[in-house]
């Protein structure tokens, strides 16, 4: 089929670029190592499992190396154990910010709609500041990046029962009931920030968008909470195509409208989550990067969902390397949103964008 | 097969008894505000019903009832046999296709990806579209006549184009039932005509057919029945002339109309008359023919009180004159003008303000001319001026003739006008 080839055509050509890309930031920063060294000690981590078993709590997985290249032991302790993680948590913050930014300018049938559009960002950073400001207050021990999630969710989940009404959702009330609560929960953030004294740093850091101290079981955790749901929105993205049509064309083409709304809000939202509580808010990539590939690819969300996916992920890779390889660090969503912005309004200048 | 199987629901040649669609009893409200209540009517198979009335009698509100995108308050309403509120998004979208009212929408799908949308009721999330979907859709957009620019962005149509792309949509779900919701509002005369003849061939082969429609006209020439709705009711229900009379359109729109039938066919022709001041004149009119007939329409819409006479009975006149409640002297056909007609229509003509000439006038008329105080004639087209009369005017400005006339002060005696007598 012409279409299903066109979709795995792109996939594919992303997946090259997200993989090039990965290579080439693996290898940048105070130490300088070169894409075939840095390829080489990728080969040589790449397992496959032989075995499984349950040994306590946790599940144990034996496995076999493929490779074995000579490389020192100081490039693979760089690549795997310093700088990977941060980059696959900024693949996976960015493919999930750009996914989500989809879905969410799917269902609103508005190009300004974003990721956050439900409050999720403002909701993880009421749970992250006040976490950041007083631990004690969050209980449950659910440490900065569970606050943060559970504060995204709330917030969502506060925003939808407040325009749900009698079953139904109407869009124009949850994108006005959005933007009253994230106006209220910024409130409560400036708030939260007049009384942090001392730890008012370590919360900005985090309002801005950082990837930095990213670990393995963040990496695992986030890859879990995002694979899940993102496979679910692609089983949904032609449904989110017939949505376009407006909502009264799409119930009468057979979707339950208000069921689908549900499912990808909540899905979308979990998506946004998981991106947003280990990297505090990186603006604009679930902004334009849907944008950009909506132009490049089509409005079909079978194409556009995963490629703008795997484009955000790129994106947010490429961006966080040019954020670590200053003199000083700077927080990626400071990059984010300096090299988004001039780049998105040369592509209005360039192309209006009058419609999805 | 036993029992009410939907498989076959996608197939529009089924013969299933009941009707079609059956709405029982519906009310909708939206808040306090009652757009319909207690409407009944039924669509039989194979028919195409025009829902017509005035702007917010609820029209689209009984449409998206039967779509299932709005749930009745009260009532029920039926699409082949079971409640739509019992069926599933999906068995709806195989059994009712609509297009809908507006084409206004924003999204950069191609006509070709807009129509393959339409085959959505018939796919698993995970399916395909398979071989028969494709050929629904090629059948669909060469029925509608928009395989030309398949390939063209939707949003780069004309209004027009846009309706007849989602018309397509709606014809590759292959739904024995299609709603339309005013087709031709964006439509010029011509696709508006193709596109109600493309509805009838539809029904033709076996589709039943529900539309919305302004036009009163074109509804009146292809539906098989009409539902007129106003108020929040149905005004009447039937054959297109039995539901387009002046006094149920009077009714239903509080406008004046008339109604006379569209030449080579049997349909109601509804022409609006113009709210202007009315005409407080007696006109006595002589003539026949097409002429005649149109002159007495223009002077009863203008609210003369009108006279007809001699003419021969079955002239066009005649039977308009009836038809409009005018007295006419007529005379049977071919046997002459009488004394005692002549001098019934001499005395309408006296009592006259005006006489007024349309058409051919025998000889034996000249005196019943003649007793006219004042005497218009209308242009006929093919005779400019018809003799033994004052002034001659074309038709449209026929009242305004009449009214500039000075009423007749004598008329008073042979019968008294609507006015007060200290006046």
């Amino acid at each position: 089929m012409r279409f299903a080839g066109r979709t795995v055509g792109w996939s594919a050509g992303l997946t090259a670029v997200l993989c090039a890309v990965v290579t080439v930031s693996a290898g940048i920063g105070p130490v300088w190592i070169p894409p075939a060294a840095v390829t080489k000690v990728l080969l040589n981590a790449v397992a496959v499992p032989t075995g499984v078993s349950l040994s306590g709590p946790a599940l144990d997985v034996s496995t076999t190396r493929l490779f074995a290249y000579p490389v020192t032991d100081l490039q693979t302790q760089i690549v795997m154990q310093v700088r990977l993680p941060r980059i696959l948590l900024g693949a996976v913050v960015g493919f999930s910010l750009a996914a989500a930014g989809t879905i969410m300018q799917g269902i609103f049938r508005n190009p300004m709609a974003d990721p956050s559009i439900i409050g999720v960002s403002s909701g993880a950073a009421v749970g992250a500041v006040g976490y950041i400001v007083a631990p004690v207050a969050i209980p449950l021990g659910l440490g900065l990046r569970g606050a943060a999630f559970a504060g995204a969710l709330l917030a969502a989940f506060g925003v939808y029962l407040i325009a749900t009404r009698n079953g139904e959702t109407p869009v124009a009330t949850l994108l006005l009931a959005g933007v009253a609560v994230q106006t209220f929960l910024g409130a409560v953030v400036s708030f939260l920030l007049l009384q942090s004294g001392e730890s008012i740093r370590r919360a900005l850091f985090w309002l801005m968008g950082h990837l930095k101290g990213a670990s393995w079981p963040e990496v695992t955790t986030s890859v879990l909470l995002v694979a899940v749901p993102f496979v679910v929105l692609l089983a949904y993205a032609r449904d989110l195509n017939v949505m376009l049509l407006g909502e009264e064309d799409a119930q009468s083409l057979g979707i339950e409208v208000e069921r689908t709304k549900r499912v990808l809000l909540a899905l979308s939202s979990v998506v946004t989550a998981a991106g947003v509580a280990v990297a505090g808010i990186i603006g604009f990539v679930g902004l334009i990067v849907p944008h950009v590939m909506r132009l490049l690819v089509g409005p079909d969300h079978r194409i556009l969902l995963p490629t703008a996916a795997l484009a955000g992920a790129s994106f947010l890779v490429a961006t966080d390397t040019l954020a670590r390889s200053g003199s000083a660090e700077v927080p990626v969503g400071i990059v984010t949103a300096a090299l988004g912005a001039p780049f998105f309004l040369y592509l209005l200048r360039k192309r209006e964008v009058r419609e999805l | 097969m036993s029992g009410p199987s939907r498989s076959n629901g996608t197939d529009p040649e089924q013969d299933r008894a009941g009707p079609m669609l059956d709405v029982a009893d519906l009310s909708v409200a939206f808040g306090d505000q009652s757009v319909v209540s207690g409407v009944d009517f039924g669509v039989d198979r194979g028919s195409f019903v025009g829902l017509v009335g005035p702007n917010g009698a609820g029209k689209t509100t009984v449409l998206r009832t039967v779509k299932g995108t709005l749930a009745p308050d009260r009532g029920t309403v039926r699409v082949d046999g079971e409640p739509v509120s019992d069926r599933s998004a999906k068995e709806v979208g195989r059994l009712v296709a609509s297009t809908p009212q507006g084409t206004d929408l924003s999204f950069d799908f191609t006509v070709r990806q807009t129509v393959e949308m339409g085959r959505t009721p018939h796919l698993g999330r995970f399916d395909r579209m398979g071989e028969r979907d494709h050929s629904a859709v090629e059948t669909a957009m060469e029925r509608a006549s928009v395989v030309r620019f398949a390939d063209r962005p939707f949003t780069s149509l004309s209004g027009g184009e846009r309706q007849r792309v989602l018309l397509a949509r709606a014809l590759a779900q292959e739904t024995p039932l299609l709603l339309l919701d005013e087709p031709t509002a964006n439509l010029d005369i011509n696709h508006a005509v193709r596109t109600l003849e493309l509805v009838r061939s539809l029904v033709a082969d076996g589709k039943t057919a529900v539309a919305a429609i302004h036009d009163l006209n074109l509804a009146a020439r292809y539906c098989d029945e009409l539902v007129l709705l106003a108020g929040g009711g149905v005004r009447a229900a039937g054959r297109p002339s039995d539901v387009l009379t002046s006094d149920t359109l009077r009714d239903a729109f509080d406008a004046e109309t008339l109604v006379t039938t569209q030449p080579g066919t049997d349909a109601p022709l509804v022409t609006p008359l113009a709210e202007r001041e009315s005409v407080d004149r007696r006109v006595h009119v002589v003539g026949t023919g097409a002429p005649a007939a149109d002159a007495l329409a223009a002077l009863v819409g203008a609210d003369c009180r009108v006279t007809v006479g001699v003419v021969p009975a079955g002239d066009a006149a005649a039977e308009r004159a009836a038809e409009l409640d005018c007295e006419a002297v007529t005379v049977p056909s071919f046997a002459g003008v009488d004394d005692a007609a002549r001098e019934r229509a001499v005395g309408f003509a006296r009592a006259a303000d005006a006489v007024v000439v349309a058409g051919a006038v025998g000889d034996r008329n000249a005196p019943v001319v003649e007793a006219g105080r004042a005497r218009l004639g209308v242009e006929t087209g093919d005779r400019a001026t018809v003799s033994g009369v004052d002034d001659t005017v074309p038709l449209v400005a026929l009242p305004a003739a009449v009214a500039s006339l000075p009423p007749a002060e004598g008329s008073d005696a042979v019968r008294p006008p609507n006015q007060s007598p200290t006046d």
